[in-house]
């Protein structure tokens, strides 16, 4: 078991500077003149020789590549991720202050997910090709094709027009003011928690169909158990190992749609955080940030591998 | 004499091959629609939608980006069938040449991603040892992006517009045609008929394009369907966050970002119509893949 978690963690490594590598090949090779990229073609052209000297040398720029490289590397291993260009705010603290709520709607998207797909998609399972089955299937279909930033700017709209009711803006944390709080992320988490519900309801069912026609169900049932205990207890164990496995890449999912869906509720989070610092043309924060959201994901699928045993005796940690 | 009857009978013979082509096409398209219903209705919408974006100037009742101060913010079925947006321009006009727009990206950058990955999947799989490994963990790296962080990293080194959009959505595509493809490959080379094939002489190359490629088509057609849905989604997303396709060019993520930001009193219709558009072609191209990999997925096919 140690062995495999070992193992596991190194395995880790590798992605993880590869992340590296791969981000600042595009945002620090790729681009070519970093100044143009600060202050764009025109303004790049208007500075004097001396003054590019000087702002290559304040930011580091004048070092070669593989020293820059280097240098990231420490500072983020350090935890030190520099400042913004703009204001001189120091970018480990944006991180803090606004993973908090980002935190807390993908915590809650992760709960609601769970909460109203598991349950669609074992109605479903359960009463194949009943009326309730194809109301699911058709729901699941219809909340797959539809972008949940769009559900979120509907949200905003309708409660603005008919309600005229905003939640609160500027970050709040729940500590301060849980209810202000709460106001912010509930309506985040629940649109990026539906949209994830449906992934989630289709897999769940056509997992669960796949288990139920298994022989040990039929024993279970021919030994009297009611259809719940054979549902619950005994299929519903084996089923949820593909859910779990898709929920690694939903993660992904839901990390990429959050950034849409908290501009859509213009929630001071990650992701707004993350569009600021592309419209500042920060590469700083924007390196830094788009990292954080690479590690987030390759950190959930590692908990998720580990976890397996927990739920699975029969895989071995060899 | 005899000559000229040979050439006839041959004409007659490449006029009816011709005509027993199509007929097989449309033969097997009406098998399709009446095995699939739902994936055929899917099929003419996107069609309908195609065509609409692809005589845009024809079909569009005004200049997308005429900017009508007379006629600011007309709500729907007054004299514009969709309402006008803030700057008076029609939107009608502008869902048209924005599903111009939209499609032409998310279909380009399906192909180009798909097609890119296949290609490399089908070379790791036949090439195996340590370039398969390398390039594996390579993948495996570029899925670990969530898609519209990668594609906001990549539009920021190449700055936004029609083609960097394309190649960034793209990119995103690629691990998921090498993945696939790759393990299709890896069947395919294991079956005798190309140990056959390299017996008789036949260079790597040669069995990688006649005998492997032929067998990843039907996969390959699979999956492009199945991510143009989700290629509509990301330029969407991106349109909406103001880094996809730059204003004023109309694209239907464009045309829903800013709505909520920059005002107190957002009109509807400006919110309504745009994300309609979007999740009826997702749904269309969805439906559509669904079928499709039923159709054509041989595990699946008979059942």
């Amino acid at each position: 078991m140690h062995t495999y978690i070992a193992r596991r963690l190194l395995y880790a490594v590798p992605t993880l500077l590869g992340l590296t590598i791969i981000i600042f090949f595009v945002l620090r090779v790729l681009p070519g003149d970093p100044l143009v990229l600060l202050y764009g073609e025109g303004g790049s052209a208007s500075l004097t020789e001396a003054d590019k000297q000087v702002i290559k040398a304040k930011l580091g720029l004048d070092r070669p590549l593989y020293q820059q490289y280097a240098h990231w590397l420490k500072d983020v291993v350090t935890g030190e991720f520099g400042k913004t260009f703009a204001r001189g705010d120091n970018v480990a603290e944006i991180v803090l202050n606004r993973g908090v709520i980002t935190g807390e709607i993908a915590l809650l998207a992760v709960i609601v997910s769970w909460l109203v797909g598991l349950p669609v998609g074992i109605l479903g399972a359960v009463g194949q090709n009943s009326v309730l089955d194809y109301v699911a299937r058709f729901l699941t279909i219809i909340f797959l094709a539809i972008p949940s930033f769009w559900v979120a700017v509907l949200v905003v709209v309708v409660s603005l027009l008919v309600f005229d009711y905003r939640a609160p803006l500027g970050i709040i944390h729940p500590w301060d003011d849980f209810g202000a709080n709460m106001r912010i992320v509930l309506g985040p988490g629940m649109v990026l928690g539906l949209a994830t519900a449906a992934y989630i309801a289709r897999l769940a069912r056509s997992s669960l169909l796949e288990v139920i026609r298994d022989d040990y169900i039929r024993t279970a049932r021919a030994k009297g158990l009611n259809e719940r205990v054979v549902v619950l207890r005994h299929a519903l164990r084996n089923a949820l190992l593909p859910v779990l496995t898709l929920s690694g890449v939903l993660f992904s999912i839901l990390l990429s749609g959050s950034v849409a869906v908290e501009q859509g509720f213009t929630v001071p989070g990650l992701g707004s955080a993350l569009i600021q610092a592309f419209q500042e043309r920060d590469f700083v924060v924007v390196q830094n940030l788009v990292l954080l959201y690479g590690v987030l994901y390759v950190v959930i699928n590692l908990l998720i591998d580990l976890a397996y045993g927990l739920l699975d005796p029969r895989i071995q940690y060899t | 004499m005899t000559q000229r009857v040979e050439t006839r009978a041959q004409k007659a013979g490449v006029a009816s091959a011709g005509l027993r082509g199509t007929e097989k096409v449309w033969q097997s398209l009406t098998t399709f629609a009446r095995r699939y219903p739902v994936g055929a209705v899917a099929a003419v919408l996107l069609v309908v939608i195609g065509l609409l974006a692809a005589v845009a100037p024809v079909v569009s009742p005004h200049d997308p980006l005429f900017l009508n101060f007379a006629d600011l913010q007309q709500p729907p079925l007054s004299r514009y069938v969709l309402g006008t947006d803030y700057e008076g321009r029609d939107i009608l006009s502008r869902l048209i040449y924005g599903g111009r727009v939209s499609l032409e990206v998310s279909v380009l950058s399906v192909v180009l991603g798909t097609t890119v990955g296949a290609v490399w999947g089908i070379a790791t799989a036949f090439l195996g040892g340590k370039f398969d490994i390398i390039s594996q963990r390579g993948v495996e790296i570029i899925m670990s992006f969530p898609t519209v962080i990668l594609a906001m990293g990549l539009l920021f080194a190449l700055g936004g517009g029609l083609w960097t959009v394309t190649v960034a959505i793209a990119v995103t595509r690629l691990p998921f045609g090498a993945r696939v493809i790759r393990s299709v490959a890896l069947t395919v080379k294991a079956l005798p008929y190309v140990d056959a094939a390299r017996a008789i002489g036949a260079s790597d190359l040669r069995i990688m394009v006649c005998h492997i490629a032929p067998q990843c088509v039907a996969p390959y057609l699979v999956l492009a369907t199945a991510h143009l849905g989700t290629a509509i989604a990301i330029e969407a997303s991106l349109g909406f966050l103001g880094i996809g396709i730059t204003p004023p060019t109309p694209s239907w993520g464009n045309m829903l970002g800013g709505i909520v930001a920059n005002t107190y009193k957002p009109i509807w219709w400006l919110v309504v119509f745009p994300g309609l558009a979007i999740s009826i072609t997702i749904l269309a191209f969805n439906l559509l893949g669904d079928s499709l990999r039923d159709a054509l997925d041989p595990k699946l096919r008979g059942q």
